[in-house]
């Protein structure tokens, strides 16, 4: 009896030095988590979540002060990464999801400012001075930073049309018969 | 010849007496022809005719892009009027480039490439051929043949199997082929194993075609290599793993390929359009369609120039007794629902059926009872209710771990399913749904680099700057030192 209590005690007394001695040797600088989440982010520091760029959101998506679907041009794809990397769940809600959006420059009303692309994060738009700009549109991920800067608003964000390569079936609807 | 048992499947009620002793027949000329640039796997056509040429019949009216591809070919000879967006004969009903053809009713045929011989010229010649001539595997795959007859070079292939199956229910147009035609589907079948270099022909057909099995062992009788098989009548025998595991006993790995395993598969019609691309030079333009289904006043087998409208093939079967709840094409099974009559025949499609609501028996949804029959039909051994389960409640990736990327879609499942769960609309929508995903990941991942890239240039760019500025300032105070 006093053996066995007298092991016990004295293992728990040792391995709880040891976690002591760990816990201030190997501690870690800063939280890994928030590396790891800005990796899974798009990394194009586009601003359109409110936060200044794609670390600050992903400090704030491991404090728990954002929603995993914080980040519109990541998409569903985006939000269902983070949410596995962070174990919470993710709502889409009833809402249809986002559709995929691209910039579109309106040819009759630009000046070749050379503003949008120079704003451009994934340099998806072409130009130069004078010259009509367009948008390489499957390089563009539609954070719309060129639509803000662009002095006679004449680039606007459209929806990518479906085609028979990206659509696909729809979640059955079941109605149970009662 | 021993065969080898198939795991699960289904007995469904046949239904092919409707068109079975029905000849095919030829479709009078339609007032205009709408050809898809897109009736195949791969990458769509590139027209090369443009609106107002005169074309003639078998004309390349759009040539092939990249290795899989398929060019496509005048129905007949007539004016070019457009090409513009139409409806394809897809579930979705979305607008795909169409070339519209307005025939001059002349048919008149355009100078055909000389016939070749296959048996003396070099092997990779007839897969050319059959390339330059659009045909693509006509069971409903519509994958380009002549990559398929190439995959003597990539991989040993020691058997040929010609899948005379058809294990759909409704269809009955490769059976009538194999009556009707049968010197042409056997030399088409001893021309693909040349191009191929096997030495040995399986051509499989199921025992509820008696017919065609005695006509098609009469024609191969005189050729040592070609063997006739029966095979038992069970769905889903026609798909090409099934196929092959019931022939040599061997099972095609998951994501693998037939070939990978020495075997080829090929359909009836497609060698009956290997006989016309070699021997003749024609290339694939018509094709047989079964037009079925009790809505349909007279179920008909009938011989179709690509592009014309389905609503013309149901015109000339007699018009509709009664508005079917569907649109199919292909067979009950496997078939894809259309949007509608105004979508044009393509290479693939083997059958129209319009569904009366009593033939498609739709019933509601009732809960699962766990009952297993699902489990017991699949032909490939999943378990569909779990992945029915897991896809309902969006977890995709479990699904794909348990084998949804290896679902055939051939609905065996939802046929038993006593409780009507509709099994292969959710596998649908997570295939469907895990592509899409699979693209937004590689988008993302593109957009990453491309941020990193831009953002490490800048920077580069920021430092240059300054360090030009500092040499500058350098220099002119120096300069000034000097001078003073």
């Amino acid at each position: 009896m006093l053996i066995a209590i007298g092991s016990l005690t004295l293992l728990g007394a040792l391995l709880g030095a040891v976690l002591g001695v760990a816990a201030r040797y190997l501690r870690v600088e800063g939280n890994p988590i928030e590396a790891e989440v800005e990796a899974l982010l798009p990394g194009s520091q586009c601003g359109q979540c409110g936060f200044a760029g794609c670390k600050p959101a992903a400090a704030a998506l491991v404090k728990g002060e954002a929603p995993p679907t914080l980040c519109p041009p990541g998409g569903r794809a985006v939000a269902m990464a983070i949410a596995e990397k962070l174990g919470v769940s993710v709502s889409f809600g009833d809402q249809e999801e986002l559709e995929p959006e691209v910039a579109f420059v309106n040819e009759d009303l630009c000046i070749g400012c050379t503003r949008c692309l120079k704003e451009c994060s994934t340099d998806a738009i072409v130009g130069a001075a004078k010259q009509i700009h367009t948008v390489i549109a499957e390089v563009c991920h539609a954070c719309g930073k060129c639509a803000k800067v662009c002095p006679t608003d004449c680039i606007e964000m459209r929806a990518v049309p479906a085609t028979l390569a990206t659509w696909h079936w729809k979640k059955p609807r079941v109605k149970v018969a009662s | 010849m021993k065969l080898f048992r198939i795991r699960g499947g289904i007995h469904p009620e046949y239904r092919k007496e409707m068109t079975a002793g029905k000849a095919i027949e030829p479709l009078p000329m339609p007032a205009l022809l709408h050809l898809p640039l897109q009736q195949h796997i791969g990458a769509p056509a590139v027209p090369v005719v443009a609106a107002g040429d005169r074309v003639r019949k078998g004309q390349l009216l759009a040539r092939a892009r990249g290795e899989i591809s398929a060019p496509v070919h005048a129905s007949t000879s007539g004016r070019i009027v457009d090409i513009l967006p139409f409806a394809a004969p897809h579930p979705s009903g979305l607008a795909q480039p169409t070339i519209l053809l307005e025939p001059d009713g002349l048919d008149e045929w355009t100078d055909l490439p000389p016939p070749l011989d296959p048996f003396s010229v070099p092997r990779e010649e007839i897969a050319r051929r059959v390339a330059e001539c659009g045909v693509v595997g006509m069971g409903g795959g519509t994958f380009p043949s002549a990559v398929k007859l190439d995959l003597g070079r990539k991989f040993p292939i020691d058997v040929l199997v010609i899948n005379g199956a058809e294990c759909e229910p409704y269809l009955t147009c490769d059976d009538r082929l194999m009556r009707e035609c049968t010197a042409e589907v056997v030399d088409g079948v001893r021309i693909m194993a040349r191009a191929l270099g096997v030495e040995r022909i399986v051509i499989a057909i199921e025992k509820n075609k008696p017919e065609a099995l005695a006509a098609m062992a009469a024609e191969s009788a005189a050729f040592a290599e070609v063997e006739v098989v029966p095979l038992p009548t069970r769905y889903p025998m026609g798909s090409e793993r099934h196929l092959v595991t019931a022939l040599t006993g061997r099972e095609t790995p998951a994501r693998k390929l037939t070939a990978d395993i020495g075997v080829v598969v090929h359909n009836i019609a497609t060698a009956r359009a290997v006989h016309h691309a070699v021997r003749l030079g024609r290339p694939l333009i018509s094709r047989v369609v079964t037009v079925s289904g009790r809505a349909v006043r007279e179920q008909k087998n009938l011989d179709v120039r690509l592009g014309t409208l389905v609503s013309q093939l149901i015109e000339h079967c007699g018009g509709l007794v009664e508005p079917p709840v569907h649109y199919l094409s292909g067979g009950p099974m496997m078939g894809q629902a259309m949007p509608g009559r105004e979508v044009p025949v393509v290479k693939g499609t083997s059958g129209i059926l319009a569904l009366t609501a009593a033939e498609a028996h739709e019933r509601d949804t009732m809960p699962c009872i766990r009952c297993g029959s699902c489990v017991t039909a699949c032909p490939c051994g999943l378990v569909p209710v779990e992945m029915a389960q897991m896809i309902r409640h969006e977890k995709l990736d479990a699904a794909a771990r348990i084998g949804l990327l290896d679902c055939l879609n051939c609905g065996s499942c939802a046929y038993v399913c006593p409780a009507h769960i509709p099994l292969v609309q959710y596998f649908n929508y997570g295939k469907g749904r895990l592509a899409a995903l699979q693209r937004d990941r590689r988008k993302q991942e593109m957009t990453k680099r491309l941020a990193e890239q831009r953002a490490e240039r800048v920077e580069r760019l920021d430092r240059e700057r300054k360090a030009k500025m500092a040499a500058a300032k350098k220099a002119a105070a120096e300069k000034q030192e000097g001078g003073a």
